[in-house]
């Protein structure tokens, strides 16, 4: 039955959001975390969304979402003159992660509420198919 | 009253319904995906079309089986207008999916009440009792 589809389709929405949560996490822990080289420096990272093609029915309206991958943030890194630092450089500089907190915030909110919109769309369909199950009883 | 008729236009409506709920989930979905367009289709223009002149394949055979009717082709399907559009080219508007979302559910709920409704009375037409 095709109603069954509309779960994969929640589904990887809410695979997809919980991925990017974690990918927002990450960033989030690593915002202290400061290195003596631009190289070493953690670099704030966003997921790709990308809408899944049904393989097997191309002309498919209904299709779902798959992370594709991540890609790293090209701002750049703050670079700050602390000589005391343990690991400054030899010019006394030491580098910091480009995660902008406030940007993951609302990143966060907005991986929550759509995670939550998809958990509402499967509640929503198990309620329907309970009730054409349950048709003239 | 041929029992394929009970159901009158509900069953048509119940299924082209349950399409419609599958193309919102996957608005819902990708809600985040840049460059999806939203996309939907005119319900009260399809069940009309479903009604009036349904699309058969010929059946030549007395064992060809039935085939399933009311699949939206893609050419019906439309895209939404945005009434904000976002930069990334995204057009999907969270809260109007799941207005639509959960109208169109209320809706297929209402379907199934009057097939229940019209179940109920063929059982009391059979045991002859309430």
């Amino acid at each position: 039955m095709s109603s069954f589809k509309i779960f994969d389709i929640a589904g990887s929405g809410m695979n997809a959001q919980n991925l990017r949560m974690n990918v927002v996490s990450s960033n989030l822990a690593n915002v202290d975390a400061v290195s003596s080289s631009i190289e070493e420096t953690y670099r704030a990272r966003q997921p790709v969304f990308k809408a899944l093609l049904d393989q097997a029915n191309r002309r498919s309206p209904a299709v779902g979402v798959q992370m594709t991958g991540v890609v790293e943030s090209q701002a750049p890194l703050v670079r700050e003159y602390a000589p005391q630092h343990a690991l400054a450089d030899e010019d006394g500089y030491i580098y910091r992660p480009n995660v902008s907190v406030v940007e993951e915030m609302a990143n966060m909110i907005s991986a929550s509420r759509a995670y939550q919109n998809n958990v509402e769309v499967v509640n929503a369909t198990r309620q329907m198919l309970t009730a054409t199950i349950n048709l003239g009883r | 009253m041929k029992l394929d008729d009970v159901f009158g236009i509900h069953e048509e409506a119940l299924r082209l319904r349950a399409r419609r709920s599958e193309v919102l989930a996957a608005n819902m979905a990708n809600a985040d995906t840049p460059g999806y367009q939203a996309r939907d289709f005119d319900f009260q223009a399809m069940l009309r079309k479903e009604v009036q002149q349904p699309v058969r394949l010929a059946a030549t055979h007395s064992g060809h089986i039935r085939p399933d009717h009311g699949i939206v082709a893609g050419t019906q399907m439309g895209y939404r207008i945005p009434q904000q559009p976002s930069l990334d080219g995204n057009t999907v508007e969270v809260e109007r999916e799941q207005t639509e979302f959960s109208a169109n559910a209320l809706r297929y709920q209402a379907s199934l009440r009057f097939i229940d409704g019209r179940l109920r009375g063929l059982k009391m037409a059979i045991k002859g009792q309430g």
